[in-house]
């Protein structure tokens, strides 16, 4: 499988990275070297074989729903590039 | 006190800080010294030494009253991937700019409550996403090594130049690799996701290991590919990696794929005898176009082991070949998940926009570097709707029949498997994966297998290419079983003789 260059364009905007108009076609390129690469996968013989989900067999542990070491909202939003009365702050997105 | 307390191993240097020859500030001082005279390399992004002498200083007091850690004293170099609260951290990228995290990761958590000292941050691929520290914001690192035919003064002039021409130290973990390569730190932190504590070991002369998956806890390392994620050291010996390791490991309830399992006293089995150890052989590791003097290194450390009385077998790994392009498909598919959190709002960089669409699309654009877009891309797209069976859940069918090539080795009463670590010596920086992305990629062939299986691996150098560059041997061990690893490595390392690391050129 390949990508055309408005793939490359719907890729980019679900993955929420700006493209410039002219790095498409370096991008396409670069991409379907990578699913060229991976194309020989369509080779092996997967029947009957169950997709892994846990590398190591062994259940995933459950603890409480509580709080454990919340730290507060200074520490949490000092780190950000915009945050108010320790809120995060984002540009307008209901007009 | 001894003439350049850098030219001690992590154990001996240990050991003359536990018997008070030397102090923990000496030894720091040393290292801090080092450090700033080693800025040419670029191994260190940050340095701390206000914060090693706090921590030297502490240490001495401990061993004066006689309650010291197992690292006490001893300093060490930490990969920008870790989060050191208060301090830089930025896995290497634009995109976490200014980022001081106010937590500790588990890991450096443990190395401090052994009583290890902190040097710095090091440099390393950004989000350890690539195999030669190329991609990092911060610039690439030179090795220590010199390229072929160049003497000293070549390399400092390119030292202040672009470095084009002066080796890699391989990757992801590149600053770990050459600052322990170069006697900067005793030890350092590094992380492995497809080859990244190996690969740079293996350019760099040092040794590094890769844990079973789950041996140490995730929290606080900035997640790549969860799944295949797992931090290690690289240290200059085989013993002084099993000493770190020791700390390092352990269960953590903050790591859901932790795992609560003891932790051995790994040093105890560098020395032990591998007699009667079945040793395997994977045909399927001798590839296409591999160089002869990577052939004759495997073979050299075949009849190594056999002299030593292990027993060699000759084994199938049918799935080899699918390992590396299985992962390609794996790693970003995890990649673009865990960076979507990256989006200019909760920490790092904020490009702003028309709306706050463009602020994300802007910052990502402007915030990550081209390998990382590109794999967050390729991720995206086999996760699209349409292409994820097609693509991912394959991959991850594709990850079990690698895991079961494994298992059936094992089932078969092999204890290790012997093979080369990297398909050539280092390469030179600008050379490679520049037009081709896949060039770069190759790199990790031998090593990628062994995170798809969740297994342990370790790097340990064999020898010297025909051009004088470290070329390293790997050990595949079964889940769990890093002290037979230790072992076998320790008697590859005696044969090979220490490896004379690079004097310091720059």
């Amino acid at each position: 499988m390949s990508v055309d260059q408005a793939t490359v364009r719907r890729i980019a905007h679900l993955a929420r990275i700006a493209v410039r108009d002219e790095e498409v076609p370096h991008l396409q390129e670069e991409l379907n070297a990578i699913l060229s690469f991976v194309e020989e996968l369509n080779a092996v013989d997967v029947s009957g074989v169950e997709p892994m989900t846990s590398v190591i067999p062994m259940r995933l542990p459950l603890r409480k729903d509580e709080v454990t070491d919340h730290a507060g909202a200074d520490v949490v939003t000092r780190n950000a590039p915009g945050a108010e009365d320790h809120f995060f702050t984002v540009p307008k997105v209901v007009e | 006190m001894m003439s350049d307390l850098t030219k001690l191993s992590l154990a001996e240097a240990r050991d003359a800080v536990a018997s008070k020859k030397v102090s923990s500030v000496e030894l720091t001082k040393a290292h801090i010294d080092a450090i700033e005279k080693a800025r040419g390399l670029n191994a260190f992004i940050v340095e701390t030494p206000e914060k090693a002498l706090d921590m030297a200083k502490a240490s001495d007091a401990r061993i004066a009253s006689g309650k010291a850690g197992p690292l006490e004293g001893l300093p060490l170099g930490i990969k920008d991937l870790y989060a050191t609260q208060g301090e830089h951290m930025q896995a290497c990228s634009h995109i976490l700019d200014g980022f001081k995290p106010p937590y500790e990761s588990t890991v450096t958590s443990q190395l401090w409550r052994d009583g290890a000292v902190m040097l710095g941050k090091l440099n390393m691929d950004e989000f350890a996403m690539g195999s030669s520290n190329e991609t990092s914001y911060y610039g690439p690192v030179a090795s220590p090594w010199l390229p072929p035919g160049w003497d000293a003064d070549k390399g400092r002039s390119a030292l202040k130049g672009d470095k084009k021409g002066l080796l890699v130290p391989g990757g992801s973990s590149g600053g770990s690799s050459a600052a322990v390569a170069a006697h900067l730190c005793l030890g350092a932190t590094a992380t492995d996701t497809g080859g990244s504590i190996r690969q740079p070991a293996a350019f760099t002369g040092t040794v590094g290991i890769k844990p079973t998956y789950g041996r140490c806890s995730r929290w606080g390392v900035a997640a790549f590919a969860s799944s295949l994620d797992q931090a290690g050291p690289i240290a200059r010996n085989v013993r002084d990696c099993a000493i770190m390791l020791r700390s390092m490991a352990g269960y953590d309830a903050k790591d859901s794929t932790s795992v609560n399992a003891p932790v051995p006293d790994y040093e105890k089995a560098v020395g032990a005898s591998i007699k009667g150890k079945k040793i395997g052989i994977p045909k399927e590791y001798r590839i296409d176009g591999m160089p002869a003097e990577i052939e004759a290194l495997w073979q050299q450390g075949i009849e190594w082991l056999r002299a030593a009385g292990a027993e060699i077998v000759d084994i199938s790994l049918p799935h080899t070949k699918t390992a590396l392009p299985a992962y390609y498909i794996v790693a970003p598919a995890e990649a673009s998940s865990n960076l979507a959190r990256y989006d200019g709002v909760r920490y790092g960089l904020r490009v702003p926009g028309k709306d706050i669409s463009s602020m994300y699309e802007n910052t990502r654009a402007e915030g990550f570097g081209r390998e990382v877009r590109r794999r967050i891309m390729i991720g995206t797209y086999v996760l699209s709707a349409g292409y994820y069976d097609a693509y991912y859940v394959r991959a991850q069918k594709i990850r079990t029949l690698i895991k079961r090539d494994f298992e059936l080795a094992y089932q078969n009463g092999v204890d290790a498997i012997l093979t080369p670590a990297t398909p050539s010596a280092a390469f030179g920086i600008g050379e490679k994966g520049s037009g081709d992305p896949v060039e770069m990629y190759l790199n990790d062939v031998f090593t990628v297998t062994v995170n798809m299986a969740g297994l342990p691996g370790l790097a340990v150098p064999g020898g010297l290419s025909a051009s004088g560059l470290p070329l390293g041997l790997q050990l595949i061990g079964r889940p769990f079983e890093e002290e037979t690893l230790f072992s076998v490595a320790e008697v590859i390392e005696q044969a090979a003789g220490r490896m004379s690391l690079p004097k310091a050129w720059w």
